[in-house]
């Protein structure tokens, strides 16, 4: 169970990039984290990872502070894939997902840690291109490449900051699936931030919607999937529509005008 | 793998063979005056280049980059700033009176404690941004030489003529004593460097990742400049500033060896090190009859190396 009570943060004392934030994150589901830019979501992120010291606040990972705890101990239990992976070392693929296990290994993998990159390596069908260089893959590849290596970390959390950027579509839907498949098969708690509410709509178990560093909307697809509660996080009028089941946000369909999310105008409901 | 074994063999080999060079080649008189002459000059040698390339490779590491070294970070700069000050301040006299190791030490101590305010405040301020940190080191170099120019302006020439002899790297005159102060220094700070290249991979994947990892990337980042520091500051402090040996080892053991592993790369560019400083000695007394200096070489080929790298980087 991750804990978030009081968090805020401030790069300047002027404004507030995380203001005041209270959640919880039990294990076993999907939580996507979204809302427009600048309004927090990779700075709660990088909270919860540790990546970064808040103002003021605390995290807790199954009771202990993140900030003050055991670094290996965090890292045993949570993994985080920031979104800007630029290595300037010359990795292969197994050389990357190997790092994984350096919380347990400090280096010096031991033949359990070789048969966990192996797993893993399989499980993001990059078995075959073990031995090729990060620069020589494609996008979707290296992106694979880097959730093995957060896969091998073995951990109950996942984190990953928006893991979907400068994919295509091909690469996002499998990047997508394969990250439900760890939260459904491997039983790990995947948080991430992504763009599109509709990806986080269709995948995830719980959407938390983020505007000006507080949380406006937090719940399942089917509730945040609302015109009144999408316009809560995007100051926008967006029509949903239903199909097949699935909620689809139509944000590209010209009902832009930006509202209060105070006090939100008429909403006009697709038919 | 195959191939990085291969490799370190070779460095090993070819280490080898330029200490033997240069202690038998074109030996014309005495072999007993000349071996120990040049057995001499060859552990100052190895001692500066071990250092230089050991400490350079892994600065790269901590800032993230392939063009950044302490030289070129302005750290050379600094040593000829401190010099001057020290001149100017307490006067040749004083130096001249104080002893081998406790000027030494004096040295040392200074260029590494302002060497490592100089690098935690870059590092902090500026964090990863490549251009901004070398465009810093240009200014933070210009800004000591020219102070440094301004101070020895006021030296009366006699000091001036002193603090001249200090400044240049030189291996011809090395003092015994020095050089042994100057070789355990340098083997405590290569050995201490030792339980922490694995954690230097993990550093090589940049400060989230790190973190991530479980690396309390803060230590280790510290601990290893303030190695570094100590390592580059008493190289420097033996033989005086060589502005782009660093860079120009640093660079050349990662194409050699080509292998992400810290555990190969700092022994590796330690040989390559002894083996650039030898090796170039070598050239400076046979080929050009010692009418040039190591540092003019190195400098040299190493600010070409420099410009080629900052112009493939923009490319990048």
């Amino acid at each position: 169970m991750i804990t978030v009570r009081d968090l805020s943060h401030a790069y300047h004392p002027s404004s507030k990039v995380l203001d005041d934030i209270g959640i919880d994150l039990p294990p076993g589901q999907v939580t996507a984290l979204v809302g427009a830019n600048g309004a927090g979501k990779s700075t709660l992120l990088s909270a919860i990872a540790r990546l970064l010291t808040p103002t003021s606040g605390q995290v807790c990972l199954d009771g202990m502070d993140v900030a003050t705890a055991d670094p290996s101990q965090v890292a045993q239990r949570l993994a985080v894939l920031r979104q800007d992976n630029r290595i300037s070392a010359r990795l292969s693929v197994i050389d990357l997902v190997r790092f994984g296990r350096f919380p347990y290994s400090r280096g010096r993998l031991r033949p359990e840690d070789h048969a966990i990159v192996e797993q893993c390596l399989e499980y993001v069908a990059l078995g075959d291109l073990r031995d090729r260089f990060l620069d020589e893959l494609s996008g979707g590849q290296r992106q694979r490449a880097f959730i093995a290596m957060v896969l091998a970390q073995d951990t109950e959390y996942v984190l990953l900051d928006e893991p979907l950027n400068n994919l295509d579509l091909v690469h996002s839907a499998a990047t997508m699936q394969l990250l439900r498949r760890a939260a459904d098969e491997l039983g790990r708690t995947v948080v991430l931030v992504l763009h599109d509410i509709n990806v986080a709509a269709a995948y995830g178990d719980r959407i938390v919607g983020m505007r000006d560093g507080r949380v406006v909307v937090d719940g399942p697809p089917e509730q945040v999937m609302t015109p009144p509660a999408l316009a809560d996080i995007f100051g926008m009028q967006i029509a949903v529509h239903e199909v097949h089941g699935t909620f689809v946000a139509l944000h590209w369909s010209g009902h832009s005008a930006p509202s209060a999310p105070s006090a939100p105008t008429p909403v006009e409901w697709a038919l | 793998m195959g191939r990085v074994r291969h490799t370190v063999l070779g460095l090993g080999v070819a280490v080898a063979l330029a200490m033997l060079a240069y202690l038998v080649i074109d030996v014309e008189a005495s072999w007993s005056y000349a071996l120990d002459l040049r057995s001499r000059q060859l552990a100052a040698l190895v001692v500066v280049g071990a250092a230089i390339g050991a400490s350079s490779l892994v600065f790269q590491t901590i800032a993230g980059s392939r063009i950044l070294t302490p030289g070129v970070m302005g750290f050379d700069a600094l040593y000829v700033f401190i010099q001057t000050v020290i001149v100017f301040t307490l006067g040749p006299t004083a130096l001249q009176l104080m002893g081998i190791p406790e000027r030494f030490l004096l040295n040392t101590g200074l260029l590494a404690l302002f060497g490592l305010i100089l690098f935690r405040w870059l590092f902090r301020a500026h964090s990863r941004n490549l251009f901004v940190l070398v465009l810093v080191g240009i200014v933070i170099g210009a800004l000591f030489s020219s102070l440094a120019t301004l101070a020895s302006r006021m030296l009366s020439p006699d000091d001036y003529l002193t603090l001249q002899t200090v400044l240049f790297a030189s291996f011809n005159t090395v003092n015994l004593q020095l050089l042994l102060v100057t070789a355990a220094v340098t083997s405590v700070g290569l050995v201490a460097l030792v339980p922490m290249l694995r954690s230097l991979d993990v550093v090589d994947l940049g400060r989230d990742a790190a973190l991530g990892l479980g690396l309390d990337y803060h230590r280790a980042v510290t601990r290893a400049l303030l190695l570094v520091t100590l390592l580059v500051a008493t190289a420097t402090a033996l033989v005086g500033p060589m502005l782009f040996l660093g860079l120009l080892v640093a660079n050349l053991t990662r194409q050699v060896v080509p292998t992400h592993r810290h555990t190969i790369l700092v022994p590796a560019a330690a040989a390559v090190g002894v083996i650039c400083t030898v090796g170039g000695q070598l050239i400076v007394t046979h080929v050009f009859a010692l009418n040039t200096t190591l540092s003019v070489i190195v400098n040299l080929v190493g600010g070409l190396y420099f410009l080629l790298l900052l112009l493939k980087a923009v490319r990048l």
